[in-house]
């Protein structure tokens, strides 16, 4: 997002998650913006096969994240998604790794049994939509 | 690889530096560099395969083509441009990066990079499974369907293939159609909720580009036009690429 626009889209972006979790649910991660640093699934990483390679880049996005305390992290892509969602595994903090669009259909009360993949046992059973589909 | 001490010769003409600099506005402002070492402290690939962004940029401009032709770091930077973004001269070291992958030839480079590109032009998907455009479609239908139906507030929600004249085109992650359908649903709802008149196509839906990282400027062109091309074909107004 700020590669591509900068880090005024991005601020609008933030809009959207604070108006979805609630301003004092969102902890910012330090350092952030263009200062942030790649979680190490992008560029081909992922799919490149050095995995140990990958894993250590991933480290200080890991600590960043850890140092939050937040449950959950979202993730922009789906690279991202990935490669933190395998840090939270890998490194034990095991946060929930979310796309925003869960979040913001949870939000609305539309989030269904089955589009609850990545919430974690905390949010599994909330606010569910239909949950005769199960 | 550089434990053996450098040895300074008379710098090369022709170098791979010099070819780079010449493709890049301002020739990447690869001459310009301070050697402040700002780029290798905050960037994560810092010490892979003993290597760092200062250290590749000054391989590059000793001429010492070999080594950089040779390092599997060209596979581990991800191209964030955290590096341009703290470096005093705005030195574009990712563009570097991009540009010596594509000295590897092309079955040398990393299997699951090349192996995901080389799906993506099996078809007119552009999808790096190599999804064939009627099995994309017949997936939305079904999934839509089931949703519809299940969940009656939903009843009129949309995901169109291919809609004439729709504002916006959207592309599609490969990894939901084909492993996880439920998890397209979430965004099918937004832009519903929103009133957004969209589509996908049926070419060009993949939303990844592999041979983008894979360098291989040919086929990325080819999967970029082909999306482009459907989504002006469909007299769609904007883009929105969701990966
Ligand atoms: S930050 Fe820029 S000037 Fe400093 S060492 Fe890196 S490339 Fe050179
Ligand atoms: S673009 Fe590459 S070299 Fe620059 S900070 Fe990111 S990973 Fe490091």
């Amino acid at each position: 997002m700020r590669k591509s626009y900068g880090d005024p889209i991005a601020e609008d972006l933030r809009f959207v998650v604070k108006s979805v979790v609630g301003e004092e649910n969102f902890i910012d991660m330090q350092p952030n913006r263009s200062n942030n640093f790649c979680c190490g699934g992008g560029g081909g990483f992922l799919q490149s096969g050095f995995k140990d390679a990958r894993l250590e880049y991933g480290r200080l996005k890991d600590q960043q994240i850890q140092a939050t305390k937040a449950d959950y992290c979202i993730a922009g892509c789906h690279n991202c998604h990935a490669q933190i969602h395998e840090l939270s595994e890998h490194y034990g903090a095991e946060y929930g790794v979310v796309h925003l669009w869960t979040l913001i259909c949870l939000s609305l009360g539309v989030l269904g049994p089955k589009e609850r993949e990545y919430l974690r046992d905390d949010l599994k059973e909330v606010n569910v939509f239909h949950p005769e589909m199960e | 690889m550089t434990d053996q001490p450098i040895i300074l010769g008379s710098v090369k003409k022709d170098t791979f530096l010099d070819k780079v600099k010449e493709l890049l506005p301002d020739g990447g402002n690869l001459n310009l560099c301070l050697t402040c070492g700002a780029c290798s402290s905050g960037c994560p690939a810092t010490g892979l395969e003993n290597m760092d962004p200062r250290k590749f940029l000054r391989m590059a401009a000793l001429g010492m083509d070999e080594e950089i032709k040779k390092t599997n770091w060209v596979w581990m930077c991800t191209m964030c441009q955290r590096c341009i973004y703290v470096c005093p001269m705005q030195i574009n070291i990712p563009q570097l990066v991009f540009n010596a992958r594509a000295l590897w030839p092309r079955e040398e480079r990393p299997k699951g990079i090349l192996g995901s590109c080389d799906m993506a032009l099996r078809n007119e998907s552009c999808s790096a499974m190599g999804t064939e455009p009627e099995d994309f479609k017949f997936v939305v239908e079904d999934v839509l369907a089931e949703y519809q139906e299940a969940q009656p507030e939903f009843a009129d929600m949309q995901a169109p293939v291919d809609k004439q004249g729709a504002e916006f085109f959207l592309n599609q992650n490969s990894r939901e159609p084909v492993t996880e359908p439920d998890e397209m649903v979430p965004l099918w709802k937004i832009l519903h909720l929103a009133g957004v008149d969209w589509t996908y196509g049926s070419k060009g839906w993949g939303g990844e580009n592999y041979c983008m990282f894979l360098a291989d400027d040919d086929a990325w062109k080819q999967i970029t036009s082909t999306s482009a091309k459907q989504a002006e074909d469909l007299g769609c107004k904007t883009f929105l690429n969701t990966e």
